[in-house]
């Protein structure tokens, strides 16, 4: 029935373009024609100093090439530059080669094509050419002084990235520092966060009411940290399912997560004891596509009334579709996700919602293992060092001291 | 050996990825692509695990006439139907008036949009259940809530006509956007980036390893 | 009633929905159905009134459900689409920071728009990618098209298909491969951007009908983004606008505008504070107003009275959702 409806909506949807008129032909070529001699005071004047300087911070495959703007740009008689570069064999300059071109006002071009065992010799081209409805009509070009030869060389270091390597090492070392001060069994204290002190009561909730628990890891992959946090989570409830004997439903949209979620899910019911209760289809693969990954568990939400509802991973815009259909069920729902567009959706509609960097502490929180609240301690003293970066920045700029912000700068 | 494979793989992935913002020298300026290109093949190759997942349990879900099977038929069919339709003209099947194409522009698009449109009721009723003068806060998001809903619209305007141009709704609704969502904003992004770089160097050194299904 | 049956019943509604929708297109009922102003007046004050009607029930003790909420965002979001009233759309400071980076660059300039979207968001991004390109076509620029989403560039044809039918056009005699070209899907998400930021033909090796890179005047001297004068981002989610922020932007100081869908622009905020992201649309709101100040007047605008309409609704039912709660409060104060 869906898919007739579907056919006869696409039907109608075709119907416009079935419906749609040819173009008449145009007379571009005749005009052109017309027009086709170029006049000679048009031609652009050649460009000067042009300069090769080997491109900074890279792995050795790009030149930069400068030049001077012609003469003529400032009449409009230059529309764009071409660069033309040769090879050197045997010591030679070999054939020319158009290699790109850049619109006037623009006097620098990266040619990211080059190896490091070859040298290069560089032409400016300075062009002015005329069109008419699309079709070119004359070209007039103007070539510059050859320069070159220069040979491109890697760098070991990125040094406009100076700034980005002492953050991490600050962070880095920071974390670990206090995974080690942890390990060595200093105490450490972590907040309460409700929405994973909820996780009990919540599948408490479902084995009382005798139904089904829904885990939701979002609707990305596995290359999504969040997705990881997801997962990490997923074990843990899935443990607390297993011990309770409640059924763990566990609809996926990529491959790999089935196969890992898969895989957390079997250890966890085998930590409780009860490897035989875990079946394999309790996570399945619904689909990729967003949408239909969002329709699939509203179908099965609303038929199948779980009590509990973990979304825990990152979503997009089928956060509010899952979030109200969940709702609408009554299904107790606990969410979490570092998307911060999608808090408000989560916050509006579900019991209790993990914010942003409380879905990363939930491993930590709940297996209380010292190394990893450790980290979350060197997090802390992260967050603690960009706070004081951002008063100092606001102090230095507002009272116009010192370009604090420059710092921060990675591309210049 | 069985976990013991899997952080080493991700220990050294994870090591190169960093060193490779810094160094841009051969190898590493290889490395990461070739990383990447991994990651790529085995998610394109994965696909089929999923696939065949979806169909294994409808088809079997239709044979022992579990509850609501009816469904799994139209899953099964549409899936076969997309598959052939997809197979049957190759990379031609891309072109106008080809039937992958026509299904895709005149039923995976209505479907997908409509899934989307959804939003717009959920939205209506999500509002009417969550924006409540509760306490000071909730009187907070309410009313900007109010102001920002009213502001992205012309009708915001027509109602403040009559105010100077910088009380005017949309302007409300554009300072609002501007200034205490962007703080906010960026208060919940600098800490997410923290517990992801926290997250992922846990994940990196082995400390993290409950996602390959131990602690 | 089961709830079999009641799938049934509104499957079969649905159908003959449809079937008269079909009838009524095919003998253009729908292109002449247009409500007069005095209509639509009536219009308005039957929804106002209606409002007024749930408001009263609900002073009464009788909140609404959701079915109502849904009914009344039903009527709102799509009888303006027969109304004949006139809005004015004003700019906001984002839109104009868009043009303020779009304007400067000259014919010739080489553009790159990337389709990171799926038909789900189309009625809010596919009219800014039709204005987008009849801008773009208009100044002469050179557009470049590609996509992080597999639909992406499907949409990208739809809507270059619908401007490129257009009269206007038709007689620019735009060549695909040498004014226009689509360089299709790659899979990868950020590691594409990573990858095209140093080698684009190394993420495509062909376009999206299967011509290599080599054959394609367009984009054979396009190496990386040294290369891309501007580049505009239309994005509805993962893959989107952060990751061409974060890459693009700030490792290869490409300079980029975008458009998003209105659930994502707040988060989108922030870069366009610190001038990472050169302005932004967002929403349908973001693409009417990018029709007004652009001059190509299209969907956006036509949709925008059914927004504000939406937006009205939501509005009263908060306020009416707060009356019951103030109602329920003192009820239990008592």
């Amino acid at each position: 029935m869906v898919v007739f409806i579907a056919l006869t909506y696409g039907c109608l949807a075709a119907t416009p373009s079935l419906w749609a008129q040819e173009p008449s032909p145009t007379s571009v070529a005749q005009i052109t024609a017309q027009l086709a001699e170029p006049p000679a005071d048009e031609t652009p004047v050649a460009v000067l100093n042009v300069r090769i300087t080997d491109t900074p911070n890279d792995d050795g495959h790009a030149l930069d090439i400068r030049w001077d703007a012609s003469a003529s740009e400032a009449e409009g008689r230059v529309d764009h530059y071409e660069i033309w570069r040769a090879a050197v064999i045997d010591g030679q300059a070999g054939e020319y080669a158009n290699i790109g071109e850049v619109t006037s006002g623009t006097y620098i071009y990266t040619d990211g094509n080059v190896s490091e065992d070859g040298s290069y010799y560089y032409k400016v081209f300075a062009v002015n050419d005329s069109t008419f409805e699309g079709t070119e009509i004359w070209t007039l070009r103007s070539e510059s002084a050859v320069a070159g030869p220069l040979t491109p060389v890697a760098q070991w270091f990125d040094m406009q990235r100076i700034n980005v390597f002492v953050g991490v090492l600050l962070l880095c070392g920071f974390i670990i520092y206090y995974i080690t001060q942890a390990r060595a069994g200093k105490e450490l204290f972590i907040r309460k966060i409700a929405g994973l002190e909820a996780v009990d009561e919540a599948v408490g909730r479902a084995t009382e009411m005798g139904r089904k628990i829904y885990f939701i890891p979002g609707s990305q992959d596995m290359d999504q940290v969040q997705t990881i946090a997801g997962i990490t989570i997923l074990g843990r409830v899935a443990e607390m399912a297993a011990m309770y004997e409640t059924r763990l439903d566990v609809p996926v949209s990529r491959s790999l997560v089935m196969v890992t979620a898969r895989e957390v899910v079997k250890e966890a019911y085998a930590k409780s004891g009860r490897p035989d209760s875990f079946q394999e289809d309790q996570v399945h693969y619904l689909t990729d596509d967003q949408f239909g990954y969002a329709a699939a568990i509203d179908g099965m939400v609303v038929r199948e009334k779980p009590a509990t509802i973990f979304m825990m991973g990152l979503f997009y815009a089928e956060s509010l579709i899952l979030a109200e259909t969940g709702n609408s069920v009554g299904a107790i729902q606990i969410a979490g996700t570092g998307e911060p567009s999608q808090l408000p959706f989560f916050v509006a509609a579900c019991d209790y919602t993990l914010i942003g960097e409380e879905l990363f502490a939930a491993s930590a929180y709940l297996s209380k293992e010292p190394r990893q609240l450790g980290s979350l301690k060197g997090q802390d003293i992260g967050k603690g060092l960009i706070l004081v970066a951002i008063l100092i920045g606001i102090l230095l700029e507002t009272f116009g001291i010192w370009d604090f912000s420059k710092l921060f700068k990675v591309i210049e | 050996m069985r976990r013991e494979i899997p952080v080493l793989i991700t220990g050294i992935a994870g090591v190169v990825f960093v060193v490779q913002y810094f160094i841009p020298h051969f190898p590493f300026n290889r490395l990461s692509n070739w990383f990447s290109d991994w990651f790529s093949i085995i998610a394109a190759c994965a696909i089929w695990l999923g696939a065949l997942n979806l169909i294994k349990i409808s088809i079997e879900k239709i044979a022992y006439r579990r509850h609501d099977w009816g469904y799994s038929i139209i899953v099964v069919a549409c899936f076969l139907l997309m598959v052939v339709f997809g197979f049957w003209a190759g990379r031609d099947s891309r072109e106008p008036g080809m039937p992958f194409t026509w299904m895709y522009d005149f039923v995976y698009s209505p479907l997908s949009a409509t899934m989307f449109a959804i939003l717009a009721f959920f939205v209506g009723s999500a509002s009417y259940r969550a924006f409540r003068a509760r306490n000071l806060e909730a009187t907070l998001l309410l009313l900007a809530a109010f102001f920002v809903m009213l502001g992205r619209v012309p009708v915001g305007d027509v109602l403040t006509g009559f105010l100077p141009e910088q009380f005017q709704l949309s302007q409300v609704a554009a300072w609002i956007m501007n200034f205490p969502n962007s703080a906010g904003q960026r208060a919940i992004m600098i800490g997410i980036a923290l517990g992801i770089v926290s997250a992922s160097l846990r994940i990196i050194l082995g400390i993290e390893r409950s996602h390959l299904g131990g602690e | 009633m089961s709830r079999r049956a009641i799938e049934l019943s509104v499957l079969a509604l649905v159908l003959v929905a449809t079937i008269l929708v079909y009838v009524g297109r095919r003998n253009d009922w729908f292109g002449t159905l247009h409500f007069s102003t005095s209509v639509s007046v009536l219009v308005i004050v039957l929804m106002a009134g209606g409002m007024l009607w749930v408001l009263a029930r609900t002073i009464q003790g009788h909140p609404a459900e959701r079915r109502v909420v849904f009914l009344y965002i039903g009527i709102a979001v799509s009888l303006p689409l027969f109304m004949s009233l006139s809005q004015t759309i004003s700019i906001s400071p984002e839109t104009k920071e868009l043009m303020a980076g779009l304007e400067p660059l000259p014919p010739g300039s080489k553009v790159l728009v990337t389709f990171d979207y799926d038909p789900s968001s189309a009625p809010e991004l596919q009219p800014m990618a039709e204005t987008f390109f009849r801008w773009a076509f208009d100044r002469r620029y050179k557009v470049i098209v590609m996509g992080l989403w597999p639909q992406g560039p499907q949409q990208a044809n739809m809507a270059l298909d619908l401007v490129l039918a257009d009269e206007k056009y038709k007689a620019m005699n735009l060549q695909y491969g040498t004014d226009y070209v689509n360089l299709g899907f790659q899979s990868g998400n950020e590691f594409v951007i990573q990858r095209i930021g140093s080698d684009f033909q190394s993420m495509f090796r062909v376009d999206f009908f299967g011509t290599p890179y080599d054959q394609l005047p367009l984009v054979k001297n396009v190496k990386n983004f040294s290369n891309i004068d501007y580049s505009f981002n239309l994005s509805a989610g993962y893959p989107g606008t952060r990751e061409w922020v974060l890459i693009a932007v700030d490792r290869y100081g490409l300079k980029m505008g975008a458009g998003n869908t209105a659930v994502q622009t707040t988060g989108m905020y922030p870069y366009v504070r610190s001038g990472q992201l050169l302005g932004i649309l967002g929403g349908m709101n973001g693409a009417a107003e990018f029709e007004a100040v652009t001059g190509y007047l299209g969907k956006g605008t036509r949709f925008m009275l059914s927004q504000s309409f939406a937006h009205m609704i939501v509005i009263a039912f908060i306020i009416i959702g707060n009356v019951a709660y103030f109602r329920l409060e003192r009820k239990r104060k008592k």
